[in-house]
């Protein structure tokens, strides 16, 4: 028995160039914030951009984008409806926003047939909203899909590094691309994540400082392109 | 048309296997298709058709569908599933992403969620035949 899906998932994929998987070691860093928002300003920017969220079971970005109701065309596959200028995908336009809870054998499935089915069009960037963690999402994105490279998430805080440096590990070792590591929600001066980040020898991208505004701006594309919080990651996409 | 992007699967992951095998014409593909995804069997066999290249100018390609049996991982209770108890939009949800069930579907028995798709998720090659 041979499962004939994982065969097609790299022509699905040939037209993009550039796929960056936003990750990070903990839950509750910021990522699908930060995939977000760097996929707007990506496009923004006049880049063609995608924006896919692998978070199945718990999705978000279409709560920050303000995604209501909408479907993707089904023409000999699907086609990732336009949402603000990206090409936008996720599972929610299947379970509407229900809870969806998947064991792991479930998510790689899930996985395979979104990366096997959905027709993306010509793009500059595709920003992947990873689960947080180096499980079966993780694992399969690096089994499936060639040409990944990850942009890794941390807070200041030294549990969430610690974790960093785990999934920093794993890529290593499989000789994945990593982009640099970003600090989000920094609230005083210390540089213990930068040096860290340098005796890892990776690059430091960047702080984004706590924004207390950024609640505020979920679900309003142009309130949140105006936060502060914004602001830094558009310096961030500049280095990509 | 979704049966289209899975029949192109179909057709690559043959390809890559006959020529890995060092088959020359491809003479039979069984594929099995899990009730679960609902596919069309009509639109995936016209597909396939319209996407053989050379090799497979002699393939008969024998579909055989599966029934999806689901077993709860909580009471152990087994079930079939059966699309008929679905409404349009959660059966259409499901054919895309056959995980989805785990959203709209709860075991009969015990209501839990978590259950296995023990059989008849989606598409799969069950052989292939050919010349060398």
């Amino acid at each position: 028995m041979v499962d004939p899906r994982i065969s097609v998932v790299n022509e699905r994929l040939k037209n993009i160039e550039n796929i960056v998987a936003v990750s990070s070691g903990k839950g509750g860093v910021g990522k699908s914030l930060v995939a977000s928002t760097l996929a707007l300003t990506l496009a923004k920017k006049g880049c063609k951009t995608g924006l896919f969220d692998l978070d199945f079971t718990s999705p978000s970005t279409h709560l920050i984008l303000g995604v209501q109701e909408m479907q993707p065309k089904e023409e000999k596959g699907i086609i990732p409806p336009e949402v603000y200028g990206l090409k936008y995908m996720s599972i929610v336009y299947y379970s509407g926003n229900q809870v969806t809870p998947l064991r792991g054998a479930d998510v790689s499935n899930a996985l395979i047939e979104l990366l096997a089915i959905t027709r993306w069009e010509k793009l500059d960037f595709l920003v992947v909203d990873m689960p947080p963690g180096i499980g079966d999402a993780t694992l399969d994105l690096l089994r499936l899909v060639k040409n990944v490279k990850f942009l890794v998430i941390t807070t200041p805080s030294r549990l969430a590094f610690e974790t960093v440096r785990k999934l920093v590990s794993l890529l290593r070792g499989l000789e994945i691309p990593i982009v640099g590591i970003v600090e989000n929600m920094k609230m005083d001066d210390s540089k213990f994540i930068q040096t860290q980040v340098k005796n890892l020898g990776l690059p430091f991208l960047g702080e984004i400082p706590f924004d207390n505004k950024i609640e505020d701006a979920i679900g309003n594309v142009d309130k949140l392109l105006e936060t502060v919080f914004a602001k830094k990651v558009e310096s961030i996409a500049a280095k990509l | 048309m979704h049966e289209w992007a899975l029949a192109e699967a179909v057709i690559s992951a043959v390809s890559q296997i006959a020529e890995k095998e060092g088959i020359r014409e491809v003479t039979e593909v069984k594929v099995k298709v899990g009730e679960l995804q609902q596919v069309e069997i009509d639109i995936l066999e016209y597909a396939l058709s319209q996407l053989k290249t050379e090799k497979f100018e002699k393939t008969k390609f024998s579909i055989e569908k599966a029934e999806a049996r689901l077993k709860c991982r909580v009471c152990g209770h087994e079930w079939i599933f059966n699309k008929e108890k679905l409404d349009e939009k959660t059966a259409e949800a499901i054919h895309f992403i056959p995980e989805i069930v785990h959203t709209y579907v709860h075991c009969p028995k015990c209501d839990s969620p978590d259950f296995e798709v023990l059989e008849g998720r989606g598409v799969w090659l069950e052989s292939i035949k050919g010349v060398k």
